[in-house]
């Protein structure tokens, strides 16, 4: 590296590349002819002729040829390229990137859950089936639901459980042609209306009123679409993707319900709500909860995620099977016998290991504690929010809930600064951006989710730093427009990445040549 | 509060700051009959770290593990050698605890080993491209049955009776909720052979590699079936076994998806999985889930990798969105990356060899117990066994043997009741062959 010397020490980040760390090369391109990373098993049965055997078999696979050190080197330094919360503050909106406790890392690592195999006899796996319903028991309490699976894998496969319930309800009610249209906040995650287009639905936008709930009279005329017998469902996140309550909770879910429609919650901010109020009282039909977010499984880079359900006794005969359940006499079963159910939506019993660490991180808070976790992930949003009002005001000038909505719209018109900008300036700063242009109803919008995870200093630290560049804007904004300058590479070309699509390695010929 | 750091000076100066007197203030939106009194939800109280693990270590004790039992059971989930490195570098922090790389800069490391897994899961599956992985096997069938009929517009999705059913059951689910018919194509000596069954209008046609059964499906009748009934053909192939055989790719599957699980990622009660979802550039616009590509810098010449061709998805397209999926298996899909490099191409063929060869000699101690292997055609690991008494009761009993036998067919297709699905895989030595046979002479002795 011979430009070492290049100054590291100034004060302001990012007025030179503080990381001086070789590019990357491909693991491919690290490979060399023979060598093996592992010792595979030994086989000690007689040989065979592998052709005659199989009929045919494969020419040429070219995989990587590299020694366990090279493979252990290659990806941790590749880590190193790489923000986690385990690096720095993540204060990701909507995401909830809350500290994922150790110990649950060394509970999901036991071999009585990481070396179980999902079809073998319900006998061998008391404890397994212990954990499942555990978990689906403090989550119905949690939620206030009567039911709970957690055969979804994930939040998204969540929401579409909870449509299918819908749709199998309308149906058993000779109601599923005429109920076409599904009804979604224009403040809603994407995968809200993906999610009913693919149960078939039609969606329509209800408008956000100013003060950031659902506009309650566009409501009514939108339940009334054809008389209001095409109302399938109402989707809801509560609180909503502004951070705010849903103030008029109850009388929304009355609304729809009059019309014969069902109240799905998006349960993406349930880490508001946690151990303080149930959406399952508020009058919900179904809900759905992401482990990975409220209960601490981690991210892992974007999935496994973990899904969960919580529905209401009008929905429990449709329920994916097997439903597991404990019986009367205490024993645990699992239920296919359901002429109603809408089948399997994924092959077993959902994200297990995932399930393990939830129910490690929900008894760790327990009773004596749960109601902590909203109400100092409230308090960190809020505390983030009035910090900041002065250089960033809110959408809404409401408290929040566990999240903050704040808007850039000052800095694009003053400095042609935009939110993407002060976010890439952060990660000089040595933070994780927020959540940039969600919701799509707030311009500029910044989202801010600090989680209670974090401490008071931490929180200051990042505020100290969003205020320094929200001052850099006016001073300097270059320093915005080149961010971040930090990191192994600068602002990258998305647009590139499409006109001059490049998914896959293509090996060079003479190294496919060298492997036939 | 176990993961809360907030001291009470700490929590006063914060309230200080807000304007509030106390937390319950900032609830103010949260009508009063609809909040709960803190401590008074019915749940279990909280346990210390030392009383979480011992807790959880007595109810994973109770568990009957593959170190246990000699775990013969596979139909879809594998019991295979997982090298110490694929544990060492899923478990670091910055991976582990990373969210979706959407701020490509400060994701550098994620995002260029799905690159490297994509550029692997095509080439194990002989296809142009791959995505960033999908949630499970089952789940990436069910979403090429509706990429299928997002291509082609027809609605009627032929899926094999040899087929996983559990897989079929996903399938079956997903288009019932979107109006889309599934059709079953029966087999013959557990081959998929009578395809004009399935009638006109087929959007696609889908068939296993090996199958359910552990049988190597002619492709090329496959292949051919597709083009007559101008559908796709879409592969669910068991990566493991495209070390060996000639892979999907080269029989001119439209779409080849899998289970990720034998690579490098434990069972885990069956989750998390990892789905793999491979095309041909073709069809590229229409595949679900995340994507990963090449690129360079705006105002400089480095290379990087970001996530591409987003306007397929949910967040920006909406109910346009090619899937409503959101998040992928990332972190399952970095064990399979470390896996298939740490065994490369020598290591990952010397374990499906070695896994053939295992399952002939199984075949054969398991025949000489009194069990019949039911079908003839070419097999990789995994066979059916059929048993003079019920498959669930000898497997019931071979458990105080120690040994988990396999999966009774019984409950999935009718007439294989005393059928047994055997897996054997390169973990498997000769005695734990030997002790199967000797278990099973005896327990069907004893019938």
């Amino acid at each position: 590296m011979s430009d070492g010397q290049e100054k590291t020490t100034s004060a302001i980040p990012g007025n030179g590349r503080l990381k001086r760390v070789p590019a990357p090369t491909l693991i491919f391109e690290k490979s060399r002819k023979g060598r093996v990373g592992c010792s595979v098993p030994k086989c000690d049965t007689p040989p065979i002729d592998l052709a005659k055997e199989l009929g045919t078999i494969r020419k040429s696979l070219k995989l990587p040829e590299v020694s366990e050190l090279d493979v252990i080197r290659h990806f941790t330094n590749l880590s190193h390229l790489n923000y986690g919360i385990e690096t720095g503050f993540y204060p990701l909106g909507s995401c909830t990137m809350k500290y994922n406790p150790k110990v649950n890392e060394r509970v999901a690592a036991l071999p009585g859950f990481a070396q179980i195999h999902p079809l073998q006899p319900t006998q061998t796996v008391p404890g397994a089936l212990e954990i499942l319903v555990d978990v689906q028991d403090t989550l119905k309490e949690l939620t206030g639901f009567d039911f709970v699976t957690l055969q979804p894998v994930a939040g998204a496969h969540g929401e579409l459980t909870c449509l299918m319930l819908i749709k199998a309800y309308h149906t058993s009610r000779g109601d599923s042609t005429e109920r076409h249209i599904v009804l979604i906040p224009d403040s809603a995650h994407g995968t809200n209306p993906a999610s009913a287009a693919r149960c078939g639905y039609d969606v329509k936008s209800v408008p956000t009123d100013a003060l950031g709930g659902t506009d309650i009279e566009a409501l009514k005329r939108a339940l009334q679409t054809e008389g209001g017998h095409s109302i399938a469902a109402f989707m809801l996140t509560n609180p909503s993707t502004l951070g705010l309550f849903e103030t008029n909770i109850s009388e929304i879910c009355r609304l729809v319900h009059e019309v014969g429609g069902l109240v799905f919650c998006d349960g993406a901010n349930m880490n508001a709500m946690v151990g303080t109020t149930r959406p399952g009282d508020h009058g919900f039909d179904c809900m759905h909860l992401n482990l990975h977010k409220t209960f601490s499984t981690p991210h892992g880079g974007g999935g496994p995620g973990c899904g969960a359900i919580g529905i209401k006794k009008n929905l429990s005969a449709f329920l994916p099977i097997p439903v597991v359940e404990r019986n009367d006499g205490g024993t645990i079963t699992l239920d296919e016998a359901r002429p109603l159910t809408i089948g399997r939506v994924s092959p077993y019993f959902g994200q297990f290991l995932m399930e393990v660490r939830a129910y490690a991180y929900l008894r760790a808070y327990g009773k004596e504690n749960m109601h902590t976790i909203s109400q100092y992930a409230v308090l960190n949003a809020n505390y983030v929010q009035a910090r900041l009002a002065d250089v960033l005001p809110s959408a809404f000038n409401r408290f929040c809930m566990h999240e903050c909505v704040l808007t850039a719209e000052l800095y694009k018109k003053q400095f042609g600064i935009r939110a993407l900008d002060i976010s890439k300036r952060l990660i000089d700063y040595g933070f994780h951006p927020p959540t940039n242009y969600f919701p799509l109803i707030v311009p500029e919008a910044i989202m801010i989710e600090p989680t209670e995870t974090e401490s008071k200093e931490t929180l200051d630290d990042f505020c100290d730093a969003v205020i320094s560049i929200c001052e850099e804007a006016k001073l300097n904004p270059e320093l915005l427009h080149d961010a971040p300058s930090t990191q192994i590479v600068g602002r990258l070309d998305e647009t590139l990445a499409v006109k001059n699509l490049d998914v896959t390695y293509k090996w060079p010929e003479a190294e496919v040549s060298a492997t036939r | 509060m176990p993961y809360v750091p907030h001291t009470i000076e700490d929590r006063d100066e914060m309230l200080a700051r807000v304007g509030v007197k106390s937390i319950d203030d900032l609830f103010h939106d949260v009508p009063k009959d609809l909040r709960i009194a803190p401590g008074s939800l019915d749940i279990e109280p909280c346990l210390d770290e030392s009383r979480i693990v011992s807790t959880l270590s007595k109810l994973a004790a109770t568990n009957k593990s593959a170190e246990d039992l000699k775990c013969f059971l596979g139909a879809g989930i594998y019991d295979r050698f997982i090298p110490s490195s694929v544990g060492a570098i899923i478990s670091r922090g910055e991976f582990l605890t990373a969210y979706t790389p959407y701020q490509p800069e400060a994701s550098q490391g994620f995002l260029q080993t799905i690159y490297e897994f994509q550029s692997m899961i095509a080439e194990l599956y002989g296809m142009e491209v791959a995505n960033a992985s999908m949630y499970d096997g089952a789940t990436s069938m069910a979403e090429a049955a509706i990429m299928a009929h997002s291509i082609n517009g027809k609605s009627k999705v032929a899926v094999s009776e040899g087929v996983n059913p559990h897989y079929r059951q996903v399938l079956e689910t997903y288009c019932w909720a979107l109006g889309l018919e599934v059709v079953t194509i029966p087999c013959t000596n557990g081959l998929t052979q009578d395809y004009s069954s399935a009638g006109e209008d087929i959007s696609s046609i889908i068939v296993g590699y090996p199958n359910f059964f552990g049988i190597i499906e002619d492709l090329n009748q496959a292949k051919k079936a597709a083009e007559s009934s101008k559908s796709l053909l879409i592969v669910v192939a068991d990566p493991v076994s495209c070390a060996v055989l000639p892979p999907p790719g080269e029989f001119g599957a439209d779409v080849v998806v899998g289970e990720g699980q034998s690579l490098g990622v434990s069972m885990g009660f069956g989750g998390p999985l990892v789905g793999l979802f491979t095309c041909n550039e073709e069809h590229v616009r229409r595949l679900p889930g995340r994507i990963v590509g090449k690129t360079s810098e705006i105002h400089g010449d480095k290379s990087g990798f970001a996530m591409t061709l987003r306007t397929r998805e949910q967040d920006i397209r909406r109910e346009k969105a090619t899937s409503n999926i959101c998040t992928n298996e990332a972190l399952m899909a970095l064990a399979n990356t470390v896996y298939l490099s740490a065994l490369g191409k020598n290591g990952l063929t010397q374990v499906a060899t070695s896994s053939v060869q295992n399952s002939r000699y199984a075949m054969k101690v398991l025949a000489n117990a009194g069990g019949k292997v039911k079908f003839s055609s070419p097999m990789f690991c995994e066979f059916v066994l059929e048993l003079p008494a019920n498959a669930t009761q000898v497997r019931h009993e071979l458990i105080d043997h120690g040994i988990l036998a396999g999966l009774p067919l019984g409950k999935y297709y009718s007439g294989m009741d005393n059928c047994l699905l055997v897996a054997v895989t390169e973990k498997k030595t000769k005695q734990d062959i030997d002790d199967f046979g000797v278990a099973l002479a005896a327990v069907l002795g004893a019938n």
